[in-house]
């Protein structure tokens, strides 16, 4: 006896594959394409993140990162986004349950620190060109400016989508649809966390060091 | 075949499709992962502003700790997973990741070879200077 088909079998069995189920619900679907998007702005960060880092010391005598970059802001808009991601976690969960109550309260407190977040980083970039360190300076500002900027970019346009979604809810209920769009949110707001993550790192942390 | 098997969305945090009961355990992985994603935060901003470790070590510590928290985020709060239902997501992330890897390390190390080999030492522009 073929030991090889055994096995074969008995897999089969015990777990059908994807494709003998049918076409996969509708949820899956959008998710896993929306995931595939995410992916695709994480890549485009990634070329971001490689040009900043080609172009860090290059500064045409202007400020250099250590005499910009205020490491007390930048933990404080960690603190904001990680927190809101959290809430966002738990509005998710809201959602699930379909308790609507504790959707709105998770969903305004996300957008509140959200907005904090793009306040602080606002300011910043004010104080930052206030002090004449504009991306027309040097390579190393345009990139700084280009790398962040997108991220805030990305915070501004989930905050819009944010508010979009609360109205939706409000006005259409969670029927299935309205629902689906919340899951690709909290996929969005979860990932421009990470893309932070690698932000804060290699800019605030490693380009402050000597 | 009496239970369809479908794989999972990124994101959707449990297998079973139940819609009451056990959130209070998925607030707990929430949190967990908060806890975690505070810990490694903090370990990077101390990590990045003492003066107790080898200051060469300090970028790639910085970088495993960077590593660190995106695990934490992508098992926490998009629940990723290595079961069999998130297959094609694992495999979408890995193929995601190379790219990532591709750009970043490609453009680093042909950029610095670039200068290394274009940029004219500082003899080589005396040399120029002298006649």
């Amino acid at each position: 006896m073929n030991v090889a088909v055994t096995l074969d079998e008995v897999r089969q069995e015990s777990l059908p594959s994807a494709s003998e189920a049918g076409p996969a619900p509708k949820r899956i679907v959008v998710a896993y394409g929306f995931w595939i998007f995410l992916l695709s702005d994480i890549v485009m960060f990634a070329a971001l993140f490689a040009a900043y880092a080609v172009l860090v010391h290059a500064t045409a005598g202007g400020p250099a990162g250590a005499q910009l970059f205020n490491q007390g802001s930048a933990a404080i808009e960690t603190a904001c986004l990680l927190a809101s991601s959290y809430t966002c976690g738990l509005m998710s969960l809201a959602v699930d349950a379909r308790r609507r109550a504790t959707f709105y309260l998770f969903a305004l407190v996300t957008f509140v620190l959200g907005a904090a977040f793009l306040t602080l980083e606002i300011r910043e970039f004010a104080d930052m060109i206030a002090r004449d360190a504009t991306p027309q300076r040097s390579a190393f500002l345009s990139a700084f400016f280009t790398l962040v900027g997108c991220h805030g970019l990305h915070v501004t346009a989930g905050l819009i989508w944010l508010a979009v979604m609360m109205a939706q809810v409000t006005l259409k209920g969670l029927r299935a649809n309205v629902e689906r769009r919340l899951l690709c949110f909290a996929l969005f707001w979860h990932a421009l966390d990470i893309i932070w993550v690698w932000l804060f790192t290699v800019v605030y942390l490693m380009g402050v060091r000597p | 075949m009496t239970d369809t098997h479908y794989d999972r969305a990124p994101g959707d945090i449990s297998l079973s499709a139940e819609r009451e009961g056990a959130t209070s355990s998925h607030v707990g992985v929430y949190t967990l992962g908060l806890a975690l994603a505070v810990i490694l935060t903090a370990t990077s901003f101390w990590v990045a502003n003492t003066s107790q470790l080898w200051a060469p070590g300090v970028p790639l510590g910085l970088t495993v700790l960077a590593i660190a928290q995106m695990g934490v985020h992508l098992v926490f709060f998009l629940h990723i997973t290595t079961g069999p239902d998130n297959t094609n997501n694992v495999l979408a992330l890995a193929f995601g990741v190379l790219i990532v890897f591709l750009v970043v390390a490609g453009s680093l190390w042909i950029m610095s070879n670039l200068n290394d080999n274009m940029m004219p030492g500082a003899e080589l522009m005396n040399l120029h200077m002298q006649h």
